[in-house]
């Protein structure tokens, strides 16, 4: 005895829409799982993104290149032969923007020179950079343009100055177009700083920046005095540190020559959290998985123990015992599947709230947690409802039909 | 075509074993009418489940249509369940979500019959007692007596050759119970083998033989020759 699958479809589906109190209850406690558990993620998620997001905006996917190796022990034949390192160019900058791993690099150089407006004069940091190091170093601007995108080799006569110097040399006077003098040429103010430049070390509002060829003629120089790497992820660090060791090695005649850093301090610190954080998301993920599994299932073993009746009727119709543990479990298929779907929605919405409600918060619930819940819900759904569906088909169908 | 031999059946009720059935034997041939009668406790439910494969005996063999189906598996038995026998309740036991039609459509579902021919056997048993209709109507639209029809069909749709009834008019008026009480009687002169149990005598003297029951056993087996049931054929 076969029992047609339309058949299972339409005596389940019926089973559902026969008890709409029964159906719906179950429906809820199935949907309020899978929401927890999509809400939760979301939020653990977006708690996690946003810590990343700013770990980042710290500049921990930076390398640092500067020429000259530092050997910890023993003496190479540079030293020995009093050897300077040879300067890192623009073109070796240029080089390494050929890795997919990089996302963006940034050359910069240092000196200090007089900078002048009208009779108000100091001596400043200058630092010659590119349109690069804004997003590099995640500096904000409060007023104008930054440096322009423009060749690496190209000079121009436009500087971007710290909100300090612009207070200084200004005063409460407008500063964007003015021509300033730095050393001997002139250059017109296109930006100033914003007053909460993130950076470590350099104070940015003390600062001029210029195109760093420009910078160049200035301090009369062809080298570079540092390159700024800025690597795509967290995991393409190495991979890049090693291109760059390797690209640099090739364009030097095999010498290594470089000095790469990266902040493995802060890196390592980063990690700890962000590894801290992950096994939170994974243990609200869990604990929601678990509330809901046992919803589910609780759900799931009341609702057969309702339907004896019907059962002891179908086997003395002479409905095999696998016949309905099938009948069950397809009903328990279809609700914990609809359960799943609407828990689905709602946790989407839920987090849609919680995005709405806190726009810096990134929560969405990760694809593996959706999945996840989604699966456990119709495997839990699926599991329960076959211990009761087993015993019902055991079940005396007499007592089960005289309800005693 | 029945024949149960030494049936015992014990339950367990606390520490105590109960004899529901105790030693039973009995044949019953082919087309037969048999009542069986006696006091709650006396048995009779366990013996007709025991007919209707709904239990098995602790003890002793049952052979129906020569096979013993005391030693059939699970499965085997509800195919034999299916097949063979049609049970009719006190109660009715209609299912309320589903229409007349669907509910006695249901044992040919899980015969696993195509729909097309369901349907066609559905509306002659429909038909044949009276509720053509009445397909499309759920249980709690119809009376007593309808549902009792309703169940009737449904237990006669897969064409059985016993038909197991259970205090069958037990949950109705008189008029409906004596409707009810000539349908079967109508179907067993059709050929179907009839067994009631009942604890009212007067259903129970209509039949042609009327077992009572004590205390788990047979007390007696009375072959009446001047039944009620002659006499309305008579009249």
């Amino acid at each position: 005895m076969k029992l047609h699958s339309p058949d299972i479809a339409w005596f389940s589906w019926g089973a559902l829409r026969g008890y709409p109190t029964r159906t719906l209850l179950m429906l809820t406690a199935m949907a309020i799982g899978v929401s927890a558990v999509v809400v939760l993620t979301s939020l653990g998620e977006g708690a996690r993104l946003y810590v990343m997001d700013r770990f980042a905006s710290l500049g921990t996917n930076l390398i640092i290149v500067f020429p000259g190796r530092s050997e910890t022990a023993g003496i190479n034949p540079t030293t020995m032969m009093g050897e300077t390192p040879r300067d890192l160019t623009l073109n070796d900058a240029l080089a390494l923007t050929r890795s997919y791993k990089v996302r963006r690099i940034a050359p910069i150089n240092v000196g200090s020179a007089d900078v002048s407006y009208l009779s108000r004069s100091r001596e400043v940091v200058v630092l010659g950079t590119t349109h690069e190091m804004l997003a590099i170093r995640h500096w904000e601007l409060s007023q104008g343009k930054f440096l322009p995108a423009i060749d690496l080799d190209r000079a121009s006569s436009v500087a971007v100055i710290g909100s300090k110097i612009r207070d200084e040399l200004f005063g409460a006077e407008r500063a964007l177009g003015k021509w300033i003098r730095i050393g001997e040429s002139r250059f017109r103010v296109i930006g100033v700083m914003g007053s909460e430049g993130r950076s470590i070390g350099v104070d940015v509002q003390e600062t001029i920046m210029i195109p760093i060829a420009s910078a160049q003629q200035i301090f009369n120089t062809s080298s570079v005095f540092r390159i700024l790497v800025e690597a795509k992820t967290r995991e393409t660090i190495e991979p890049v540190k090693q291109f760059i060791i390797d690209t640099l090695q090739e364009r030097h005649q095999g010498k290594k020559d470089v000095t790469v850093i990266t902040q493995d301090a802060v890196l390592q610190t980063f990690d700890r959290i962000l590894g801290a954080l992950t096994y939170a998301v994974g243990g609200i993920a869990a604990i929601s998985l678990a509330v809901a599994g046992i919803l589910i299932m609780n759900v799931m073993l009341v609702a057969v123990s309702q339907r004896t009746a019907e059962i002891g009727l179908l086997k003395a119709l002479g409905a095999s015992p696998r016949q309905i543990i099938m009948l069950i479990l397809a009903e328990a298929f279809m609700l914990s599947s609809l359960g799943a779907i609407v828990g689905f929605l709602l946790g989407q919405l839920g987090s849609w709230s919680i995005r709405y409600a806190f726009p810096d918060l990134p929560a969405y619930a990760p694809a593996w947690a959706i999945i996840i819940a989604l699966a456990v819900a119709v495997i839990t759904g699926l599991l329960f409802s076959l211990m009761p569906a087993r015993r019902a088909a055991r079940l005396d169908p007499v007592l089960a039909l005289s309800g005693r | 075509m029945i024949e149960l031999a030494e049936i015992h059946r014990d339950f367990l009720v606390g520490d105590q074993v109960v004899h529901a059935l105790d030693d039973v034997t009995l044949t019953i041939d082919s087309g037969e009418y048999v009542s069986i009668m006696g006091p709650s406790g006396s048995g009779k439910s366990t013996l007709l489940n025991l007919l209707g494969l709904l239990d098995r005996p602790t003890s002793g063999v049952y052979c129906l249509n020569g096979q013993d189906v005391t030693s059939l598996s699970d499965i085997e038995q509800a195919q034999v369940r299916n097949r063979e026998i049609g049970f009719v309740f006190q109660m009715f036991h209609l299912v309320p979500r589903l229409t007349a039609a669907e509910n006695v459509e249901l044992p040919l579902i899980l015969a696993g019959m195509l729909p097309e021919r369901r349907k066609t056997k559905v509306a002659v048993a429909l038909e044949d007692l009276g509720l053509a209709d009445r397909s499309h109507h759920k249980p709690d639209q119809l009376s007593g007596g309808q549902r009792q029809r309703v169940a009737i069909a449904r237990a006669t749709v897969t064409e059985p050759r016993v038909l197991l009834a259970d205090e069958p008019t037990g949950n109705l008026d008189h008029k409906s119970g004596t409707d009810v009480i000539r349908i079967l009687e109508q179907l067993n002169e059709r050929g179907i083998t009839l067994i009631m149990v009942t604890h009212d005598p007067e259903m129970g003297q209509r039949a042609r033989r009327q077992l009572r029951m004590m205390d788990g056993g047979l007390r007696s087996d009375v072959l009446s020759s001047d039944h009620i049931h002659h006499g309305n054929e008579a009249s």
